[in-house]
C-alpha cells in the first residue's frame, strides 16, 4: 500500500451489496437504510444525492467503515470492510484538521504512520500542497485559516495517505456560495489528475452535475435508491450549457416529488 | 444504580482493608479505624448532642462568612462592569493579593480579630470573596454584546440593559461561581478552625489528632464530606430549577 | 458609568481607554492604596489608637522582608517551602496523569476508580491532614504526601475529562488515515485531552501553595507557613505580612510558569478569546 511513486494510484472498485442499517430511536429499532446495493467502479466519481436524512450520510460512513451495517456487505476490490482503514480517505463537512498540527503536518499525518522518512513526507506534502494552492501557508495552524482553505487542508490529507477510494461528507456544505463553486472546480480538476474512486454525498444538485459521473438520487427515509443518472456531460463542465440545465432540472423534479412526500 | 452499587463497594472495601489490617496486623489497628470503630465514636457524641452543636457552629460560620463575600463580590461585580475606572483601580490589588494563599493570612486573622467568631468569620469572607468577584465580573464582562444590541434597539433603557438582559445572561457563571466559592468555605473552616478553636468540625478533628484517636478524624472528615455533597447537591438543584432554559435540548 | 451607547458598542467589556490613562488608573490606585495603609499606620501610632504592632506600615513589611533577605535567613524558608511543593506536587501530577489517562480512555478503568474518587473528593483535604500526621509523622513525608493528596483529585478528574471529551471525529478522521490503537492514543487523545490537562496542572499548582501553608503550620521547623506561624507566636506582623508576599509571589511564578509551558504548547489554539 505504501506509494511507490510520487504520483498517487488509481482508484478502486467499491460494491455494496444490500446494505441495511438500523438505529435505535426511543427503545425502538428504526431502519435508516434498507437493502441498498451500488456498484461504484474504478476511478468514477459518484454523487449520492437526496433529502436531508435520507441516510446518505450513513451510508459513506458504513463505507468508511465508522458504522457497522446491520445486514449487507460493503467491498473494495473484493475484500469485504471491517473498520476504517487508509485505502479509504475521508473528507468530513466539519473538516475535522487536527487543530494541535500546522497545515503541512495534517498533511503528512497519513505518510508519517507508516513510518515513512522525512524526505519523502516533505517531498510528498510539497506536491498535495501545490495541488490545492496552500504552499505559503504549510507552516500555519486550523484556527488560522478560512473555511475554504480548511477543506482543502483537509482534501490535502486525504489524497497525501494515496487512498483508492476518497469518501466525501457533504465535503462544501459549510462553505460560501462562490467558495463552494471553486471549491469544486478544484476537485473537479484534483480527480482529473488522480482518478480516484469518489463517493461524494451532497444535498445540492448543481454540484452533482457538475462533479458527477453518476448521481444516485436517494428516497426520503427510509433511505433506498430511487434512480440512478449517468452523466454524459464532458470532463470539463460548463454550468450554464443547456444539458447541464437539463439534467439539473430532470434531477430537481425527482428530488422534489420526495422532498413533497417528507411533507405530507 | 451503578453509583450506589459503587458507594457500597467502596464502603466494602474499606471494611475488608480494615477488618484485614486488624485481622493481619499489618499496621497499628489504631491507625486504620474499621467503619465500626467510626460509627463507635460516633455514637455517644451523637447521643449527647455535641455532635451536632460541632456541626452547627461550622455551619453558621461557614453561612455568616460565605453570605457577606457573595454580597461584596456581586456588589463589586456590577460595579467594575458598568464603570471601568473602577475595574482598573481595582484590578491591580485584586491581582496582587490573589496569588497568596489564603491559609497564610489565617494568623493575620487571628491577630487582628481574636480568637472568637469574628475571625473565622471574617477569614472565610476573605477567602470566598477573591475567586466569586473574579468569576462575577467575569461572566459579566463576557455577555454577549449582540444581546445587548439586540434589546436596546427594542428600546431598553439602561436600568432594563442590566436588570433584564445583563443579570440573565451571566447568571449561569454568577451561579457558577457563588457554588465553588460556597465549595471553598467548606475547604477552609476546617484549617480556621484548627487554630484556636474551641467547636467545630475542624475542631473536632483536630481533637482527634491530639488525643490520637484517628476514629475521630475520619468521622469528622466524612462528616464534612456528606456536609459538602449536600450543600453542592442543594446549589445544583436551584441551579437547575433557575436555569431551565438553559437545560432544554 | 457606562451609558447606553457605551453598552451597545463595547457590551460589558467597557470601551479601551487610552493607554496611558489606564495604565495611570492602575498606579493612582496602587499608590493611593499604599498611602492609605501608610497614613493608617501613622495614625495609630501617632493617636496610640492601639498597639501599633497589630497594622504594620508597608515600609515596615519592606523592611523586614529586605532585612530576612539580607540575613540570608529567607532562603532556607524558601528553599524549604519549595522543595516540598515541588516534590508533593510532581508526584501528584505524575499519580493524576497515570490514572487519569487509562482513565478516561477505558470504561473499565473509570468505573473501578471513579467511585473512590467521588467519595474522598469532597472531603476537604484540609480535613485528611492529621491522619496524614498521624499515619507517617509530622515530618516532610507527611507534609509531601497531603501535597500529593490534595493536589491529585483536580488533575485526575481534568485528565479523565479532557481525555472524554476528545471529538470523536478526530479518532475517525485518524483511524481513516490508517491510524491504529497505539498511534491514536498518542497522536490524537493527547494532544487533543493536553489544554485541558494544563488546566488541571494549574489548579494543582494553585493547591499546592495553598495547602503547603498550614501543613508548615503544624510542626514544620523551617518553610514559609514556619514563619508566617511563628510571627503570629511572638507578634511579628511585618514577617507574617512578608512571608505572606513572598509565597503569593512563589505561587504567582508557579502559575506563569504553567502559563508559559501552555502558550508554547498550545500555539495551535491560537490567540485566546479575550
Amino acid at each position: 500500500m505504501s506509494p511507490a511513486s510520487l504520483v498517487g494510484t488509481g482508484g478502486a472498485r467499491v460494491q455494496i451489496e444490500g446494505v441495511h442499517k438500523e438505529f435505535p430511536v426511543d427503545g425502538r429499532s428504526t431502519p435508516a437504510l434498507v437493502g441498498v446495493s451500488l456498484e461504484v467502479s474504478a476511478g468514477e466519481l459518484l454523487c449520492l444525492l437526496g433529502p436531508s436524512g435520507c441516510g446518505k450520510s450513513t451510508l459513506l460512513n458504513i463505507v468508511a467503515g465508522f458504522l457497522p451495517p446491520t445486514g449487507g456487505r460493503v467491498l473494495v476490490d473484493g475484500t469485504p470492510v471491517t473498520g476504517p482503514g487508509p485505502e479509504r480517505g475521508v473528507v468530513f463537512q466539519e473538516y475535522v484538521l487536527f487543530p494541535w498540527l500546522t497545515v503541512a503536518q495534517n498533511v503528512e499525518f497519513g505518510p508519517r504512520l507508516t513510518g515513512m522518512e522525512a524526505a519523502r513526507c516533505r517531498e510528498i506534502v510539497a506536491r498535495y500542497l501545490d495541488m490545492v494552492g496552500l504552499r505559503e501557508h504549510a507552516t500555519k495552524f486550523p484556527v488560522q485559516l478560512s473555511g475554504g482553505m480548511k477543506q482543502r487542508v483537509a482534501i490535502a490529507r486525504a489524497l497525501a495517505n494515496n487512498p483508492s477510494i476518497v469518501l466525501m461528507d457533504e465535503p462544501f456544505g459549510a462553505l460560501d456560495a462562490q467558495t463552494r463553486e471553486v471549491m469544486q472546480e478544484e476537485l473537479s480538476r484534483i480527480q482529473r489528475l488522480e482518478h480516484k474512486t469518489i463517493v461524494f454525498v451532497t444535498h445540492s444538485i448543481r454540484e452533482a452535475v457538475y462533479l458527477a459521473d453518476r448521481v444516485v438520487v436517494m428516497t426520503r427515509s427510509p433511505g433506498r435508491i430511487k434512480e440512478v443518472f449517468t452523466i454524459k456531460l464532458p470532463e470539463v463542465r460548463d454550468r450554464f450549457a443547456p444539458e447541464f440545465t437539463r439534467y439539473e432540472a430532470a434531477i430537481t423534479r425527482l428530488v422534489k416529488e420526495e422532498v413533497a412526500m417528507v411533507r405530507e | 444504580m451503578i453509583r450506589t452499587a459503587a458507594f457500597a463497594g467502596v464502603l466494602v472495601l474499606w471494611g475488608l482493608v480494615a477488618y484485614g489490617n486488624r485481622a493481619l496486623a499489618l499496621m497499628n489497628p489504631v491507625l486504620l479505624p474499621t467503619p465500626g470503630e467510626v460509627v463507635a465514636v460516633a455514637a455517644p457524641q451523637i447521643r449527647d448532642g455535641s455532635l451536632a452543636r460541632h456541626l452547627a457552629v461550622s455551619s453558621l460560620r461557614i453561612v455568616e462568612g460565605f453570605g457577606l463575600a457573595a454580597a461584596a463580590a456581586l456588589g463589586l461585580g456590577l460595579l467594575v462592569a458598568v464603570w471601568v475606572p473602577a475595574r482598573l483601580a481595582l484590578e491591580p490589588m485584586i491581582e496582587f493579593v490573589r496569588p497568596i494563599p489564603p491559609l497564610a493570612f489565617l494568623p493575620m486573622f487571628l491577630v487582628w480579630f481574636g480568637l472568637g467568631e469574628t475571625s473565622k468569620v471574617a477569614f472565610i469572607a476573605y477567602t470566598t470573596f477573591f475567586p466569586m468577584f473574579v468569576g462575577i465580573s467575569a461572566s459579566l464582562s463576557r455577555v454577549d454584546v449582540m444581546l445587548l444590541r439586540a434589546a436596546a434597539s427594542l428600546g431598553a433603557s439602561r436600568r432594563e440593559l442590566l436588570g433584564r438582559v445583563v443579570l440573565p445572561a451571566a447568571l449561569p457563571s454568577i451561579v457558577l461561581a457563588l457554588r465553588l466559592g460556597f465549595g471553598l468555605a467548606i475547604f477552609v473552616i476546617v484549617g480556621a478552625e484548627f487554630m484556636g478553636a474551641d467547636a467545630g468540625l475542624g475542631n473536632l478533628i483536630m481533637e482527634g489528632r491530639v488525643f490520637f484517636n484517628p476514629a475521630q478524624i475520619v468521622m469528622g472528615a466524612l462528616l464534612l464530606g456528606v456536609l459538602g455533597s449536600l450543600a453542592n447537591g442543594l446549589l445544583l438543584a436551584a441551579e437547575r430549577r433557575a436555569l431551565k432554559w438553559r437545560a432544554l435540548p | 458609568m457606562s451609558t447606553v451607547a457605551d453598552l451597545v458598542q463595547w457590551g460589558l467589556r467597557g470601551a479601551l481607554l487610552p493607554r496611558r490613562r489606564a495604565l495611570v488608573l492602575r498606579l493612582g490606585a496602587v499608590l493611593t492604596f499604599l498611602l492609605l495603609w501608610s497614613l493608617a499606620s501613622g495614625l495609630v501610632v501617632l493617636l496610640n489608637l492601639f498597639n501599633p504592632i497589630f497594622l504594620a506600615g508597608p515600609w515596615l513589611v519592606l523592611g523586614t522582608m529586605i532585612q530576612l533577605v539580607a540575613t540570608g535567613q529567607l532562603w532556607g524558608h524558601v528553599i524549604a517551602t519549595l522543595v516540598r511543593v515541588i516534590v508533593g506536587f510532581a508526584t501528584g501530577a505524575v499519580l493524576a496523569l497515570a490514572l487519569g489517562l487509562p482513565a478516561g480512555h477505558f470504561r473499565v478503568v473509570r468505573n473501578l476508580l471513579e467511585p473512590i474518587v467521588e467519595i474522598l473528593r469532597p472531603i476537604p483535604p484540609l480535613a485528611m491532614l492529621p491522619l496524614f500526621i498521624v499515619w507517617v509523622g509530622i515530618g516532610e513525608t507527611s507534609k509531601i504526601a497531603f501535597i500529593t493528596y490534595a493536589t491529585f483529585f483536580p488533575m485526575f478528574l481534568t485528565t479523565v475529562h479532557g481525555v472524554q471529551q476528545v471529538d470523536p471525529l478526530l479518532l475517525r478522521a485518524a483511524a481513516s488515515l490508517g491510524a491504529r490503537r497505539g498511534q491514536l492514543f498518542f497522536r490524537v487523545v493527547l494532544p487533543a485531552a493536553l489544554p485541558e490537562i494544563l488546566t488541571g496542572i494549574r489548579l494543582g499548582v494553585a493547591l499546592s501553595f495553598f495547602v503547603i501553608v498550614i501543613s508548615e503550620f503544624i510542626g514544620a521547623e523551617e518553610g514559609l507557613g514556619y514563619l508566617i506561624n511563628d510571627g503570629r507566636n511572638f507578634f511579628l506582623v511585618p514577617q507574617m505580612l512578608g512571608a505572606a508576599i513572598v509565597l503569593g509571589l512563589l505561587g504567582y511564578s508557579g502559575n506563569a510558569l504553567v502559563v508559559l509551558l501552555g502558550r508554547r504548547w498550545l500555539r495551535w489554539e491560537g490567540p485566546p478569546a479575550s
